[in-house]
């Protein structure tokens, strides 16, 4: 009967009836671990819920008492800061460096091991590696060469204006490998014979690069423009190890949302006000990701 | 219209002879850029070469920079492997990072194929949903997780640790991304053949897109092995710990004992290098398709 | 394929084990949860053995989380309910636990506010809230002077005569700070930083000596921002003048590293900071009461880890954990904690022996608990950052002292008015 039935199926009422059948797993899993603790969030950021008392509705007071907080408006600016400088910045390097190495053929795997290198350690090491780095005389790496070439020591992240950028370069250094291998991955899955074709056809190399590789890297493209926005917008690690405390200072100069909801959220235990602003930063991913596709048209 | 896929190493098909692809003679300008990458790629390692040089070291002489320590040691090490719970922590992390990266592999694998070979109703509704799991900080999921692990008795189990990262909206947005690069055409050729829509992801679509699929398991396997925040909450038995919990133990109060922890950094960097150097030979791995005449 | 994956993970769940064997019907199990810090774990595991020999009724479970995650972790275990009986936490939070409905007050046929009164040192009296206590610390800590020999001696100083006051302090950190010929520090007389314990020193000790107070007796009002708080400041600021100071803040990125380095002077730190310089070969440091006002008076601001007893613990529970709680508290405890974890006793008793008020390490800062206040924080991580953010506004905007110092207050203010207006 039942086959009787399937049979009777157009064929893509068939594909559209596999397709369910192999989402059911996702579908519950989505559903359960990740949709419901998110619808959750949102309901959360109606109350004033603090962990342990009894939460009560507390209508937009939460939203409300956002639109007048300077710190949460200091730090949504952050938070685009990062994006902004981040994104374009890394995937530029990441294209330039994944389409020569491509080229290269003398130790290319030890090159490209370099580049993923630092994508494989902790998070934490790296940052305080980092940290010091940026450290004045006398033991400052980048402060020394500075003052070895004559220049003026700077104060990087003990300054309101070169913290931000300071901690961007570790966490653009740190996605760098993945978006290599990503790009390289992609490049790959090109086929060869329509590059034969482009050179049957008498295409230069730049030629080729704009008319061939980016049109048909343009699903890898669109995959890194979106996770590493994503990636961006939600920076927390870098920030939280390489500032004094983790307090995204000096002056909350550094500070992205991430940290703003975690330090509302496990240190004044104020999970209505976190809930609230992880909404906010939930539609702006959301919208930043719809704009993405659309404009790079992805299906 | 037949259609065939054969993978072939790119390296291997063709005259491989110089510093680059292709047979083309050397010229200054390229050997300028293989300068530039190499010197490149030696900037960015100098952060974890100053890592393993810490480690290397005894705790009064670390805040001197310097890469070569004046007095090498591997006090660090010995008292790091000494405590018998960092071998345990080392086996707990690798157990759960290999299994989620199976499952991972597996399930965004299928339904990233799903989403990009499959013309349904909701298709980027659901697409879409899936994304969004990325949206939602870590932070503001571990209590309700937390709430739902004490509910059905999996705090303190590796499930616990594991279950909320079974499948993830990333990989099944880059499988997607993948699978944009196999024809239809191998598809339907595939379905006159007879095959059923399993086989036709497993046995045609999955072997094209294995530079894909080694990059995934690279991807969540690292992202296993440096996760953090929910392992701590999960966990209560130091049994359970995984590597960067336990790491964290080296955080005291008002100080923190960075020579050991560069130390455990070092040492939780060598699977993760292992697994890399072992897929990374796949991504290189082009695929070359063949037969494809219009 | 799939079936094969599920029964994967089914088995790795068996194989999470669950928590140890069912308790006995007539044993009451508590559970105790502290951070991570070796001394401090094996010093609770022998009060735990000795504890339970003594009650056989009891058991207690000893969990430990590590330090800089141990606020994360509470705060997710406590809407679950699945958090300690009893808990170790810093002073500090106390009222933010209180607030969160997380603690019970004390039973006072146990601790009797008498007692507590008598034997505790004074400023143990902060853990009262509305006529109750709500925790006990097993061992105290103060602030002393930190100074490295060796530089005293190379600034041909006298490497055994640490300044006394606070003219004299400035005055050797002067000679101890070292420049490159551009004007860089390559060593400083004297560490700083809000972020260590510069923020308890500047509010407990120099608002005080400068003629202020920095909150009202009640604890609900902001008072530096009156008398002594502005010359407080300044002269906190002074020390870390671009061309004449004496330090800056993030010099080796924080003070204790600084120090420890050999390239700090002077340092202000805690009791438990001893440990880590017994162990820094080459360094050779004393340790001094802190430096006293040009009147000679002197202030020390003391801080201490308690226990508390959450509201999970009912019955016999609540029980079990008061006659647990009693005993870390007991004076056997404290001096089992200072052998082992090198803690200075939170009764006085047991604190002001002779051996201990003589001892060349611990004898500063045992004296210093004798004229120390402890702040009664509200939320000391959002406190902390106003001192931090004071400092930094003068520093790195060019703001005046006064108005920097009006803002930190001002917001203070609004904390402590958010928490005792609710």
């Amino acid at each position: 009967m039942v086959t009787g039935f399937y049979h009777r199926m157009s064929i893509s009422q068939k594909l559209a009836m596999w397709a369910w059948i192999f989402l059911i797993p996702a579908v519950l899993f989505y559903s359960i671990i990740r949709f419901y603790p998110t619808f959750n969030s949102f309901w959360i950021s109606l109350t004033d819920w603090d962990l342990l008392s009894e939460a009560n509705f507390i209508g937009f007071e939460n939203y409300a008492r956002m639109l007048q907080d300077p710190v949460f408006w200091k730090v949504f600016g952050n938070t685009f800061a990062y994006l902004f400088l981040g994104t374009p910045i890394s995937l530029v390097i990441a294209f330039v460096v994944a389409y020569y190495l491509d080229q290269v053929r003398f130790m290319h795997g030890f090159i490209r091991a370099l580049y993923f290198i630092p994508f494989l350690t902790t998070a934490v090491a790296m940052a305080w590696v980092w940290r010091w780095f940026y450290q004045p005389v006398p033991i400052g790496v980048f402060n020394n060469v500075l003052s070895a070439l004559g220049m003026e020591a700077q104060p990087f992240l003990r300054s309101t204006t070169q913290a931000l950028p300071a901690i961007l370069a570790p966490a653009i250094w740190a996605g760098l490998g993945f978006q290599i291998v990503i790009f390289m991955a992609g490049i790959r899955a090109i086929p060869d014979s329509y590059y034969e074709a482009a050179r049957i056809d008498g295409a230069g190399k730049w030629q080729i690069l704009r008319e061939i590789t980016i049109p048909l890297l343009r699903p890898t493209i669109v995959f890194l423009v979106v996770i590493s926005s994503i990636g961006f917008l939600r920076i927390f690690d870098q920030v939280f190890n390489m500032t004094p405390q983790g307090d995204g200072g000096p002056l909350n100069s550094t500070k992205p949302l991430v940290l703003y909801i975690y330090e509302t959220g496990f240190d004044v235990f104020d999970m209505g006000y976190a809930a609230a602003q992880t909404v906010v930063l939930f539609l702006i991913l959301l919208v930043i990701t719809l704009l993405q596709l659309r404009l790079l048209r992805a299906t | 219209m037949t259609v065939q896929a054969t993978p072939v190493d790119a390296y291997e098909s063709g005259a491989r002879i110089g510093l680059f692809r292709g047979n083309k003679p050397i010229r200054p300008g390229r050997i300028v850029m293989w300068t530039l990458l190499l010197m490149g790629g030696i900037a960015m390692v100098m952060p974890f070469i100053f890592m393993i040089s810490t480690s290397l070291k005894y705790p009064w002489e670390i805040y001197d920079l310097r890469l070569i320590p004046n007095e090498p040691t591997l006090e660090n090490y010995i008292f790091v492997l000494a405590d018998g719970r960092f071998f345990r922590w080392f086996l707990n992390s690798l157990l759960i990072a290999t299994l989620t990266t199976v499952s991972v592999v597996f399930f965004d694998s299928l339904v990233g194929y799903v989403l990009c070979k499959f013309d349904f109703r909701g298709r980027w509704l659901v697409f879409i949903a899936i994304l969004s799991t990325l949206m939602i900080p870590t932070e503001m999921l571990v209590i309700p997780w937390y709430l739902m692990s004490q509910s059905f008795g999996w705090l303190d189990t590796y499930w616990g640790i594991m279950f909320p990262g079974i499948m993830t909206g990333f990989g099944t947005f880059l499988m997607k991304q993948f699978f944009e690069s196999v024809p239809d055409d191998f598809i339907h050729a595939a379905r006159i053949d007879g095959l059923n829509e399993f086989q036709i992801w497993w046995q045609v679509a999955m072997p094209l897109v294995t530079p894909a699929l080694s990059a995934l398991a690279i991807f969540v396997f690292l992202g296993n092995w440096t996760a953090f925040l929910w392992p701590l909450i999960v966990t209560t038995d130091t049994d359970l710990y995984t590597i960067p919990v336990g790491l964290a133990s080296f955080s005291v109060e008002a100080q923190v004992q960075w020579e050991l922890i560069m130390t455990g950094a070092s040492l939780a960097t060598i699977p993760t290098l292992v697994v890399f150097l072992v897929f990374q030979r796949y991504i290189i791995r082009g695929v070359v398709l063949t037969g494809l005449k219009g | 394929m799939k079936r094969t994956l599920a029964a994967l993970l089914g088995g790795t769940m068996l194989a999470g084990f669950a928590i140890g064997p069912a308790a006995a019907q007539d044993v009451v199990e508590i559970d105790y949860w502290q951070y991570f810090f070796q001394a401090r774990v094996d010093a609770i595991d022998a009060l735990i053995e000795r504890f339970e020999d003594a009650n056989p009724d009891i058991r207690v479970n000893h969990t430990h989380f590590p330090y800089a995650d141990y606020r994360t972790r509470v705060a997710a275990a406590i809407p679950a309910g699945e958090g300690p009986d009893v808990v170790q936490l810093f002073y500090g939070w106390l009222f933010d636990y209180i607030d969160a409905g997380l603690l019970q007050p004390l039973p006072q046929d146990v601790f009797p506010h008498g007692e507590i009164e008598a034997e505790f040192f004074p400023m143990v009296q902060a853990m009262q809230v509305d006529g109750e206590y709500y925790a006990l610390p097993t061992a105290v800590r103060s602030l002393a002077l930190f100074w490295n020999k060796r530089m005293f001696d190379q600034a041909g100083l006298d490497p055994d005569d640490p300044p006394e006051t606070l003219d004299e302090l400035m005055e050797v950190a002067a000679a101890l700070t070292q420049r490159d010929r551009a004007g860089n520090l390559t060593a400083v007389g004297m560490t700083a930083g809000m972020t260590a314990q510069d923020h308890h020193w500047w509010r407990e000790v120099l608002v005080r000596q400068f003629g202020g107070q920095p909150y009202s007796d009640d604890n609900t009002q902001v008072t530096y921002d009156e008398a002594g708080g502005l010359e407080a400041l300044e002269f906190y600021l002074g020390m870390l003048d671009p061309e004449e100071g004496v330090s800056a803040i993030g010099f080796m990125d924080e003070p204790q590293a600084a120090f420890r380095a050999g390239r700090a002077g002077m340092h202000i730190d805690g009791s438990f900071r001893l440990g880590a310089l017994r162990g820094t070969r080459g360094l050779q440091w004393g340790v001094a009461e802190l430096p006293a006002n040009a009147d000679g008076v002197r202030f020390n601001f003391s801080s201490y880890w308690v226990n508390g007893i959450t509201r999970k613990a009912e019955g016999p529970k609540a029980e079990a954990s008061a006659r647990f709680l009693a005993y870390i508290t007991s004076e056997e405890a404290m001096q089992l904690w200072l052998e082992v974890v090198g803690e200075l006793p939170a009764r006085q008793a047991a604190a002001l022996t002779e051996a201990n008020l003589a001892h060349p390490e611990f004898g500063p800062f045992i004296r210093g608990l004798g004229y120390a206040n402890a702040t009664t924080f509200v939320s000391e991580g959002q406190q902390r950052q106003l001192m931090v953010d004071m400092i930094d506004r003068v520093l790195l905007e060019d703001m005046s002292p006064a108005e920097s110092l009006q803002i930190a207050a001002d917001a203070e203010q609004a904390l402590l008015d958010d928490f005792y207006g609710n």
